[in-house]
């Protein structure tokens, strides 16, 4: 992500500090995760300290510093799908693709992350990928989801 | 469109917009929230304007894409107008003889009808369906008649009524007065009532001052704030300019989680047309009252829920609770006087100044008033959100509306409130629902999160779930939480791994009042009530775990094993082919047998296994049977041996 970029997204909210956040949301949106130049800009632009930024960019559950894999897993960990078998397909899919929740893989293939509710709790348990949602997945069901993707 | 500058502009327009409309007209309502879109609502509505296109009738028939209508386990959900015939899990192939049947020739599609699971009757209207029946839906009922999309929509129900109410026929403490009277109780977890929380802030020096609303829904298993806001967002948003009328603000946040894009966006849409119809901005319909709002979209964390870690995450910092010895309706946002409201809790306000407080305060309890949604999930048959009076008791929820649990398995117990609430257990399935009647049995009203859990659900792991759950959304803030519930979770874990060891109970007991008495906010203050209301009801359990090494549930998947029963396998292959860790040996006719070192204790086979079969059992607490001898394995079945 370029300067010129993030440039935009800051002025879009008038380059305020307290719209950090919400800056920092868009870089995210846009790019799926927050290299450490695009931070600094951000540090410079709003004269805020980078050792704030990075409180909130590790503070938030939406922010990665890392960058993502090619397709986004999310397995629902809610209450709804846990008492439905959701910890059952997250070891499955664990196995799978040999990464844990927060992790990438070394191809940049799949990200996996638990969710805690996706708020379709009458598909529980759900699995996610790209935006795509999968209900009432049974662990011996994910492979065959799995394997559609490159 | 032009600005509506007076009371009486905007009831022109209403009227206007109403004679445009021919009640007559057929219109089919398609529910798109985002439960039903994960179902594929958007294929069903391509479909309908496919039919609709195909068969000429853009003059005839009109489609109306709605919010939430609440009944999750059978959508998308169809309502046929003026007819109101309902019609449940659509698929897009559905869709011409829906058309064709239903609206043109003025019939019924029976087979898409809802049917009764106790007489097995076909019900035609959603009224008279006994999961919408026995529920009062106040709040939640304009949810699937209008698009959120469109302000006229909501004016065509009397929408802004409130609001013209308030500003031309009342005084900002008049609207107080109501709120007061109404004993209104905040809908997001607490309770504290409304009223006397705009109170203490209309009374706060200060000229600046925020009214809040709080859509960082973060209960797991809750999702009835989104549903409100992306199926009637100007509900909230009346609620708030109401709300800061009567206490004297000029400008609002609503702060909504990033992870709801749609409510999001119809939320952006309603705060677009809304200043454009004039009912944000400068003299709002002539009263001299300016007003405006500002979306703040929150970026995941849980402990944002809390009133002063929320605000803190508006002035842009890392969502960190304070002590609150200070009110925040006194010193909230950038050290001004704010009011904060859960979404729900707003969306009750314009109902209250239309109604009154007399009308509000005859549905309910004694202390508890009016009605709460509440997200009914888990191991229930009838999956959605419920809208029900306060005093109704769990059973009449759970049975009733929820139609029991699902595959003749038997109720264990129902978890409301959240991390912070607690399970109750069946004897108390009488209890009235209420704020205090719930903290009583140990648990709470929270956001309206109800999770039914059946004997297949072991509590001394959900009490885990849940610890795991707030040790990780802990802000790590105070040590009490951030130190305490790590400690916890370890012994927790512990027990369900089958490492528990006497005096564990009396450990997390001790954790727990710690916890309950330190903690510096409610994350950490009710994050025991998981463990002690589970530990109250359930002891047994979790001494089943430390002393036998037990899982009675059969759950724990480190004290479980899955054994293939000799005599019941009929030797189908089905469990062999599907089993992920291809940990089941066998053959056509040859009885399967599971290799317990790569078995992954998946359960799948369990799953997979025929029910007239039923050969695969999950063992706990004693030894497994030693593997049949190679022999005995071979099934020659009787029919060919004739």
């Amino acid at each position: 992500m370029d300067n010129d970029r993030v440039d935009q997204i800051i002025d879009k909210y008038q380059g305020e500090a307290s719209s950090l956040i919400q800056i920092l949301l868009g870089i995210q949106t846009e790019n799926h995760w927050l290299p450490k130049e695009a931070l600094e800009r951000v540090s410079e632009k709003l004269q805020v300290p980078l050792a704030r930024i990075q409180h909130i960019a590790t503070f938030y559950k939406a922010f990665s510093l890392v960058p993502k894999g090619r397709h986004e897993i999310h397995i629902c960990v809610g209450t709804a799908c846990h008492v439905r078998g959701a910890t059952r397909v997250l070891d499955t899919v664990r196995d799978l693709t040999g990464i844990k929740p927060g992790e990438t893989d070394l191809d940049l293939k799949f990200s996996l992350e638990t969710v805690n509710c996706l708020g379709c709790c009458a598909l529980g348990p759900v699995m996610e990928v790209d935006g795509k949602t999968h209900g009432k997945i049974a662990p011996g069901k994910t492979a065959d989801v799995l394997k559609n993707f490159e | 469109m032009p600005r509506i500058n007076s009371p009486s502009e905007l009831e022109k327009l209403r009227q206007g917009i109403l004679s445009d409309r021919d009640p007559e007209k057929p219109c089919i309502t398609l529910c798109s929230g985002s439960a039903c879109h994960a179902t594929g609502s958007g294929d069903v509505a391509a479909s309908i304007e496919t039919e609709i296109e195909k068969q000429g009738l853009s003059a005839e028939l009109d489609l109306r894409k709605t919010g939430c209508h609440g009944f999750c386990e059978r959508g998308p959900i169809i309502v046929n107008h003026p007819e109101e015939s309902c019609y449940f899990q659509i698929k897009p192939e559905d869709i011409p003889e829906i058309v064709s049947q239903a609206v043109k020739e003025k019939g019924i599609v029976e087979r898409l009808l809802y049917t009764d699971l106790n007489t097995d009757e076909k019900i035609i209207n959603e009224s008279e369906i006994p999961f919408y029946k026995n529920q009062k839906r106040l709040v939640l009922g304009s949810n699937g008649s209008i698009d959120p999309k469109s302000i006229d929509d909501y004016l065509a129900i009397g929408g802004y009524s409130a609001l013209e109410k308030a500003l031309s026929q009342m005084t900002p403490e008049q609207v107080l007065e109501e709120v007061k009277k109404s004993n209104l109780r905040g809908r997001g977890g607490g309770g504290f009532p409304a009223g006397r929380k705009w109170e203490e802030s209309r009374n706060a020096p200060g000229d600046i001052k925020y009214v809040i609303v709080n859509a960082d829904e973060g209960d797991p298993g809750a999702y009835m704030d989104r549903s409100l806001l992306e199926g009637n967002p100007h509900s909230v948003l009346e609620g708030l300019m109401i709300g800061a009328y009567a206490i004297g603000s000029h400008e609002g946040y609503i702060y909504v989680r990033q992870e709801y894009p749609l409510a999001v966006e119809n939320l952006t849409i309603a705060l677009k047309l809304a200043e454009e119809y004039g009912f944000l901005g400068k003299n709002i319909l002539g009263s001299n009252f300016n007003f405006n709002i500002i979306v703040h979209k929150g970026a995941g964390a849980f402990v944002c829920g809390e009133s002063s870690a929320l605000m803190t995450a508006l002035e842009g910092r890392a969502g960190e609770p304070r002590p609150k010895y200070i009110h925040t309706a006194v010193k909230g946002v950038w050290d001004n006087p704010s009011v904060l409201n859960n979404v729900e809790t707003w969306a009750n306000v314009p109902l209250i100044i239309n109604k009154g407080a007399d009308w509000f305060t005859k549905i309910g309890t004694e202390k508890s008033k009016g009605t709460k949604i509440f997200s009914l999930v888990g191991k229930i048959t009838n999956t959605g959100l419920v809208e029900v009076p306060m005093g109704i008791t769990l059973r009449d929820i759970i049975f009733e509306i929820g139609g029991g649990i699902p595959g003749d398995k038997k109720f264990k117990a129902v978890q409301t409130g959240g991390p912070s609430g607690g399970c109750i257990p069946e004897n108390l399935l009488d209890l009235e629902v209420g704020f205090d009647e719930l903290s009583k049995a140990g648990s709470m009203m929270g956001s309206g999160g109800m999770i039914v859990m059946d004997e297949d659900t072991c509590m001394v792991d959900v009490a885990r779930y849940f610890i795991d759950f707030l040790t990780d959304e802990s802000c790590g803030k105070c040590v009490p939480c951030r130190e305490g519930l790590r400690q916890m979770l370890k012994v927790l874990t512990n027990i369900t791994e089958g490492k528990g060891n006497e005096g564990d109970i009396k450990l997390l007991e001790e954790l727990s009042e710690v916890a309950k008495e330190a903690s510096l906010c409610a994350l950490g203050t009710s994050a025991p009530n998981p463990f002690l209301s589970t530990v109250r009801y359930f002891r047994n359990e979790y001494e089943a775990h430390i002393k036998e090494k037990r899982c009675p549930a059969l759950s724990c998947k480190e004290l479980i094993t899955y054994h293939v029963d000799p005599d019941k396998c009929q030797a189908c292959m089905i469990c062999a082919r599907k089993c992920p860790a291809d940990a089941v040996d066998g053959d056509k006719k040859k009885i399967h047998i599971i290799d317990q070192e790569k078995c992954t204790k998946c359960g799948t086979c369990f799953e997979v296994c025929p029910s007239r079969f039923g050969a695969v059992n999950k063992i706990s607490g004693e030894s497994v049977p030693p593997p049949i001898a190679e022999e005995k394995r071979i099934i020659t079945r009787k029919s060919k041996e004739k």
